[in-house]
């Protein structure tokens, strides 16, 4: 298979032609002559690398209502992801080998673009006794990101030993940052708002109690610890903080807390309920500077889909979450680079470069360049898409953006060398 | 106005006065021979109510059928999907019945709001108490409470002094009273121990103190909160004796009182938790005053919202 991309822009400025060779990039420069199978004019769009998502829930096994490996992975390829990290909070828990093996094999059936399990790392998620993590790592999956997320690795000494487990193979403990007893019941951000709406308050420094003590841990045991949508500006200080003293400690942010705020949940549409919630106007200025100057690494989508029933209800009694793999990136220009705090080159590091070295992701955040595998995208930077959630990709329809205006669009994506997105459209599926 | 009362931000000023001013025409003909208009007749008012809550349910219920409509009252237990019928499937039977009105009592706050805003059903929907968020028709039928005893500030509480002591924190009868308190000018200060002070509450328009005897003595009106016993499990105070010593209007509290101050409290009351049974039944005590007025207030609810037959209607026949 030959695809000769014409007329692309790289992120550099370079206007070029692509040609890639079954899976890899053979060639790059200005008008290439070949006979292609297929030849893709992009009429100056950008060409990038794929995305990276370290932190999408694919809810298969268990929830295939809400969301499968294929459905996840045919949204991530209509969002530009060319790389998933499904998230171990499946039924059943992926905390055996054999669910993550099912789940990476699920993945490569789809075969539109790579997924990369993310084991528990307490048995049932239930923060009490590791779970196997090291037959998890040396499985065909071969896990290297381990979260409980949904649920906080809340005992110190858990999560001491997981941290300390998991450096034999260079592994990374993901840590959902919020401590129990100070979110009990909470709804929403605790605050102003809050206090207005009479929902219980999820309070900034019950995540900034757990990101601060895992810091010193990390530090004390010298592993890696990676912060998971992390939403205050506290933390964002934190983070900082144990970067300066060189704790070997990477943090995330998801697109729709660089873009809503908690005044969002005025009006009680579920929609916008989410875990960590929706935090107020400086937490969002804080952690776009963050991401901005690289205190936070990375941004990842949390896509976390729901039935409609499940968000059809009043506050209290809906699910906590959003999908977001389809309007990643157009929410990230809107937030970073509309506002001038970050260029397109500063994009392709925290959404594919950053994230692939972060989990070892070794075909995945490669530069445009002779030799190297062809995960692709081709976005056009000056469109603008109306979201609604009756078009998602996604199974589910639970997007906190519908109705909104977003700015660029990823019109295809390559992956391994194939065509799995074009002009917009889901192709290539090899288990459709 | 619109079709609905969800909170008392829905309402402006004028509109909350025009309430109120309502309240008082239907107190004048409720004191004449006929009791019951027939300004809605024809019209159904469902009474959905996920809580128990007798007093609530018999005034809106009272309310109604002094103003001829039919009167459903639908007790809807378990209020998630998992436990049954979801909230929307409730919405729209009670719209295929033909509902004019749903007043809900719900405990999630915001469910009346939802279901107003859901497209689910297209009656009028009157919020009557969601969770910890607000109970409009409390506020509406206490700023009446008050106007009746301080008639001075009939249209405008500036100058009029307000205490709202006790569970700040999860009272939606506290919310909706600071909103409307202030919208009408008076000036109001929450004494509460500082765990039941809401955080956020610094941006409301009150003071916020945690003395209550440097506050009764420079107050027109005192409203006492319920206290819930099981507020202590959750250390918000360590005992219900503390709680009562520290914030409780004792005996010796109501000596601090001016003569003009009055007493409220929404009900029921804890006697001798967060009021002294002296307290209660002094005659400073307007809390059955409250009750009574809950039903004109409710009534002028029911009529604003639902445009009914001018209210000299039934006069009219009368005579």
């Amino acid at each position: 298979m030959k695809i000769l991309v014409r007329n692309a822009q790289l992120v550099n400025g370079t206007k070029t032609d692509v040609l890639i060779i079954d899976e890899k990039i053979a060639a790059i420069e200005i008008g290439i002559q070949d006979s292609a199978d297929l030849i893709l004019d992009v009429n100056g769009a950008l060409l990038l690398p794929g995305l990276v998502d370290l932190h999408t829930h694919l809810r298969e096994p268990g929830r295939e209502d809400s969301e499968t490996v294929l459905s996840g992975s045919r949204s991530a390829v209509a969002g530009g992801y060319t790389a998933l990290s499904a998230m171990a909070n499946t039924t059943p828990v992926a905390d055996t080998a054999g669910v993550v093996e099912q789940v990476f094999r699920l993945g490569q059936e789809a075969g539109l673009c790579d997924v990369f399990p993310i084991g528990a790392v307490t048995q049932d998620l239930a923060g009490l006794q590791l779970a196997e993590i090291g037959a998890m790592a040396e499985s065909i999956a071969k896990v290297r990101i381990f979260s409980d997320d949904g649920k906080c690795v809340y005992d110190p000494l858990v999560m001491r030993r997981a941290l300390e487990y998991v450096k034999s193979f260079d592994g990374i403990i993901a840590q959902h940052a919020q401590e129990p007893r100070l979110t009990e019941s909470a709804q929403m951000n605790e605050g102003y708002v809050s206090s207005l709406l009479g929902l219980t308050g999820w309070p900034a420094i019950a995540e900034e109690a757990i990101i601060a003590r895992d810091i010193l841990l990390a530090e004390h045991v010298k592993s890696r610890l990676h912060i998971c949508h992390l939403t205050t500006a506290g933390g964002v200080e934190l983070v900082r903080w144990a970067k300066s003293r060189g704790v070997q400690v990477t943090a995330e942010v998801t697109p729709h807390h660089l873009l809503l705020t908690d005044e969002a949940v005025i009006g009680y549409d579920p929609v916008f309920k989410v875990n960590p919630p929706l935090r107020t106007n400086d937490d969002v200025m804080a952690l776009r500077a963050g991401l901005a100057d690289g205190t936070i690494d990375i941004v990842a989508t949390d896509h976390a889909p729901h039935p409609t029933e499940d968000k059809e209800s009043e506050w209290q009694s809906a699910a906590f979450g959003m999908i977001g793999l389809e309007t990643a990136l157009s929410v990230v220009v809107k937030s970073m680079i509309e506002t001038g705090l970050m260029s397109w080159s500063d994009l392709v590091d925290r959404m594919s470069i950053a994230p692939a070295r972060i989990a070892g992701y070794a075909d995945h955040g490669q530069s445009i360049a002779v030799g190297n595998v062809a995960n692709l995208i081709v976005v056009d930077p000056d469109a603008t898409w109306r979201v609604d959630r009756m078009m998602t990709v996604s199974k589910s329809k639970n997007t906190p953006f519908h109705g909104m205006t977003l700015p660029a669009r990823i019109r295809h994506t390559i992956f391994r060398g194939k065509l799995v997105l074009n002009d917009g459209e889901v192709v290539g599926e090899s288990n459709a | 106005m619109q079709s609905h009362l969800l909170s008392i931000s829905d309402l402006s000023k004028e509109e909350a006065i025009q309430i109120l001013d309502t309240a008082e025409e239907l107190r004048k003909i409720s004191d004449g021979p006929m009791k019951k208009l027939p300004t809605l007749r024809g019209r159904t008012v469902v009474n959905l109510f996920y809580e128990d809550s007798t007093r609530t349910r018999i005034s809106f219920e009272s309310a109604a059928k002094r103003l001829s409509a039919d009167v459903i009252n639908f007790s809807a237990k378990g209020s998630s999907v998992s436990k049954g019928e979801s909230l929307k499937d409730t919405a729209q039977t009670l719209q295929a019945i033909g509902a004019d009105a749903v007043i809900i009592r719900h405990g999630a706050s915001g469910a009346a709001q939802r279901l107003a805003d859901s497209g689910w059903i297209s009656a009028s929907v009157i919020n009557a108490g969601d969770g910890t968020h607000e109970h409009p028709t409390q506020a509406l039928l206490d700023a009446f409470t008050i106007r009746s005893h301080f008639p001075d500030f009939a249209a405008d509480f500036t100058g009029l002094r307000v205490a709202i002591v006790g569970d700040i924190l999860h009272s939606r009868v506290a919310r909706s009273n600071v909103l409307l308190l202030a919208k009408m000018g008076a000036s109001v200060t929450l004494v509460a121990p500082p765990t039941l002070v809401p955080v956020g509450a610094e941006k409301w328009p009150v003071k916020i103190s945690y003395d209550l005897d440097s506050i009764l003595p420079d107050i027109d009106v005192v409203m006492m909160l319920r206290v819930q016993q099981e507020r202590m499990t959750n250390f918000f105070f360590p005992s219900a004796r503390e709680y009562s010593r520290a914030f409780g209007l004792t005996n010796s509290r109501l000596a601090l009182l001016q003569p003009k101050t009055i007493v409220m409290h929404p009900g029921p009351m804890n006697r001798g938790l967060e009021i002294s049974a002296e307290s209660a039944d002094s005659t400073k005590s307007v809390v059955l005053e409250q009750v009574a007025n809950g039903v004109l207030v409710r009534m002028a609810v029911l009529y604003t919202l639902l445009g009914g037959l001018p209210l000299n209607a039934g006069t009219e026949r009368k005579s």
